[in-house]
């Protein structure tokens, strides 16, 4: 039997402080009033940068754009969850968990503009892993890294102890990779959480074909605990995020966390939605908007105009600042497109490269 | 490279294998202390490579179905799991595509995991990770990382078995740029170059001519004598150039031997590595010979064979007096076991194509 998902604020904002929460109600406590409130600046500034992202697409600037609106609570309220230690392995659309983890927004934007193929550093970047366009592969890589922390040994120490969370949406489940990430993650006891943002829509095939039954039941039968929350709640994706996560890090092996989340835009700019889903649906999901709701309940709690008009104010600053440096990017060098294919030298790219710029030079320094 | 100053390997030899690990014969790390020419198949010498890798390097994991506890279906792995414990020799669930993903993520925290596939059949479930993800994450990551991954997979026909246990799928991942592959012809080469390729830092997919698997042959522990990506002259001739990988050098031997009886002088290229090709000593021989003749068990169609005739035809144009000819598996799937002897390249096929290239 499917029990209703964890959700800790009503669609109006409103804390559930039910016995059901009763769990989770605690995790949410030990928050500041400063922490609440980034929850919210997180999401609003991502939302803003995504709007600006998909105007620099409609104008010209990016090759394509990946939309993330609707989606914030799920990403921002997992995403703040991890510990600095903690290694997160994303899909492509977990923009706003970029930027918590420190990885710099004009760094996605590089990407969609076609200058490279992601090339931050993860160590450098809040162990924030790359974005994986094949659907569901870097699940396995998630697992992978999970079983190199267990096999590196258990620390003890949850301050301390590292743990992964890796994110995949409801398109992904069918996958093998995904299911064999399951295999293995249940083998090796990894200290991992899977996080599925269950957005309903794989571009344009509903979850209903994806699976009859509930995504986060397919867990159990691998043999992992997992849970399904109102992923348009913050504080639920907050809560279950980090619990799961200690639990994990903890020894307890994988753990498996469904959030159900709308994709309010379309898969990229490159669909076009309204060929396959109902304006009703969308009408719906609007009025379950997160941000909405978690300003509602920060309202509610006190907090005042002034702070509401500052996280705007740094959105803004943050979509001018996003839309200069963007149109001021310069293409990158021809010769980059033989650096890195291998880490030892290799004779045949080498070649390569020479020729290339022998063949540039050729036409007088014009190239 | 000479080939007198080559360890042997392609003969067979009656001498029983040494215990490695007799202290008697000199530590592996050991370098004042020569551990000498030992006799062994290709197998112990890949399971004695990998025991030397294993111990040389803590971050040295082998992955694979049936590799612990039964040694590996072919016993390549035999008794590392035992010698080195579960976490450094994994006996993983049934997955291709989840081991070589778990590998990557491995190699992301630090690890150089080998990957054993079990038959050379079985990598295409393994494909999307292979060529999409291991291949190209160096290149996604823009060098900050490097994925020291080595997928070995035991290759080629001759063994008489069902479908999919005889395939030779190299093209696929030559052709994949950001993977190195390499095939060692003989135990000496297994021994060195399975070291070699889990040393260096970029993946490698290590093809092992299960054929090969159980011939003797001499092996020099002492010294490595070529590096990896080093193709190799392995027998001295005049007239025409054979050349070829893996299993296939046993045989071109055989077909110079039986050439020379005839009184035409053969010379043999092993290849040993299909990404990056060698082409120095292919070209070295070509332009002395005049004539080439490419040999694989691989369909033709697209392959590293038809790759290395349009190469020797583009570099060595004014020396050839034929055309570069290729024997190959014909275009069809691998064919039930009782026709691998008439699709397989043998002596007689290399034969006649050193025929035709001397007819011209």
């Amino acid at each position: 039997m499917a029990s209703d998902p964890i959700r800790l604020l009503s669609p109006s904002g409103e804390l559930i402080e039910s016995e059901a929460n009763a769990a989770w109600l605690p995790v949410v406590a030990e928050l500041s009033e400063a922490q609440l409130m980034d929850f919210h600046r997180q999401m609003a500034v991502i939302r803003r940068f995504d709007v600006e992202a998909g105007n620099l697409q409609r104008q010209g600037q990016l090759a394509l754009w990946i939309p993330s609106l609707g989606q914030e609570a799920a990403q921002v309220g997992s995403g703040i969850a991890a510990r600095p230690q903690d290694h997160v392995f994303p899909a492509y659309r977990e923009h706003a968990v970029a930027r918590i983890r420190g990885v710099d927004p004009m760094r996605i934007i590089e990407l969609l503009r076609g200058l490279d193929h992601g090339g931050w550093d993860p160590k450098a970047h809040g162990n924030f892993h790359l974005y994986t366009l094949v659907i569901g592969s870097q699940t396995l890589h998630a697992t992978g890294y999970a079983m190199g922390i267990a096999f590196d040994g258990p620390g003890g120490d949850p301050e301390r102890d590292e743990a992964v969370l890796v994110y995949f949406g409801d398109g992904a489940t069918s996958q093998g990779d995904v299911s064999e990430s399951l295999v293995f993650a249940a083998s090796y006891q990894t200290p991992q959480v899977f996080f599925l943002q269950n957005n309903h829509w794989a571009i344009s095939v509903p979850v209903s074909t994806q699976s009859r039954t509930p995504l986060y039941r397919r867990a159990l039968g691998f043999g992992i605990p997992s849970i399904q929350i109102d992923g348009n709640d913050v504080l639920a994706a907050y809560a279950v995020t980090r619990t799961a996560l200690d639990e994990a890090r903890g020894g307890k092996g994988p753990r498996f966390v469904e959030a159900l989340t709308y994709r309010m835009g379309a898969h990229t700019s490159s669909d076009d939605p309204s060929k396959y889903r109902d304006e009703a649906e969308l009408e719906h999901w609007i009025a379950h908007d997160p941000i909405v709701r978690f300003e509602a309940f920060l309202r509610a709690r006190g907090a005042s105009d002034a702070f509401f008009a500052e996280v705007h104010e740094e959105a803004e600053e943050l979509a001018a600042d996003v839309r200069r440096r963007t149109v001021a990017l310069v293409p990158p060098p021809v010769t980059k497109i033989f650096d890195h294919v291998y880490t030892d030298p290799h004779p045949d790219i080498e070649e390569q490269r020479a020729w290339l710029l022998a063949y540039e030079a050729s036409f007088g320094g014009q190239a | 490279m000479t080939p007198e100053n080559q360890a042997g390997g392609l003969g067979t030899s009656a001498s029983p294998a040494i215990d490695l690990r007799d202290p008697a014969s000199g530590g592996p790390e050991d370098g004042s202390s020569p551990r000498g020419v030992q006799t062994l198949t290709m197998a112990r010498a890949l399971n004695e490579g990998l025991r030397a890798a294993l111990g040389a390097d803590d971050r040295v994991l082998l992955m694979g179905e049936d590799i612990g506890t039964l040694g590996g279906v072919f016993r390549v792995t035999e008794g590392l799991k035992a010698e080195f414990g579960d976490r450094r020799v994994l006996d993983t669930p049934l997955a291709e595509s989840g081991l070589v993903g778990t590998a990557i993520g491995l190699a992301m925290r630090g690890f150089r995991p080998v990957v054993e596939i079990q038959f050379d059949g079985f990598v295409y479930p393994a494909f999307d990770q292979i060529t999409s993800q291991l291949a190209k994450q160096t290149y996604r990551h823009a060098g900050s990382q490097a994925f020291p991954v080595v997928i070995r997979i035991p290759y080629g026909g001759h063994i008489g078995a069902v479908e999919h246990h005889q395939e030779s799928p190299e093209a696929y991942f030559a052709h994949t740029p950001g993977l190195r592959v390499v095939s060692p012809a003989t135990p000496h080469d297994a021994y060195w170059m399975i070291q070699e390729a889990i040393a260096g830092n970029d993946p490698v997919v290590f093809l092992e001519p299960k054929s090969r698997y159980w011939p003797k042959g001499e092996v020099d522990l002492d010294r490595a004598g070529a590096g990896l990506h080093e193709s190799r002259i392995v027998r001295r001739g005049a007239d025409v150039t054979l050349i070829g990988h893996g299993a296939m050098v046993a045989t071109l031997l055989d077909a110079a031997e039986l050439a020379e009886q005839e009184g035409t002088s053969a010379e043999v290229v092993d290849l040993r590595s299909l990404s990056p090709i060698d082409y120095g000593p292919i070209l070295d021989s070509v332009r002395r010979t005049g004539r080439a003749v490419v040999v694989q068990e691989a369909p033709q169609r697209v392959s590293v064979g038809s790759e290395i005739a349009a190469t020797i035809a583009e570099r060595a144009f004014y020396s050839l007096q034929s055309p570069v000819l290729r024997v190959s598996g014909y275009d069809t799937p691998f064919p039930p076991a009782k026709l691998e002897g008439v699709y397989l390249p043998d002596a007689d096929r290399i034969l006649e194509a050193v025929d035709r290239a001397l007819a011209y």
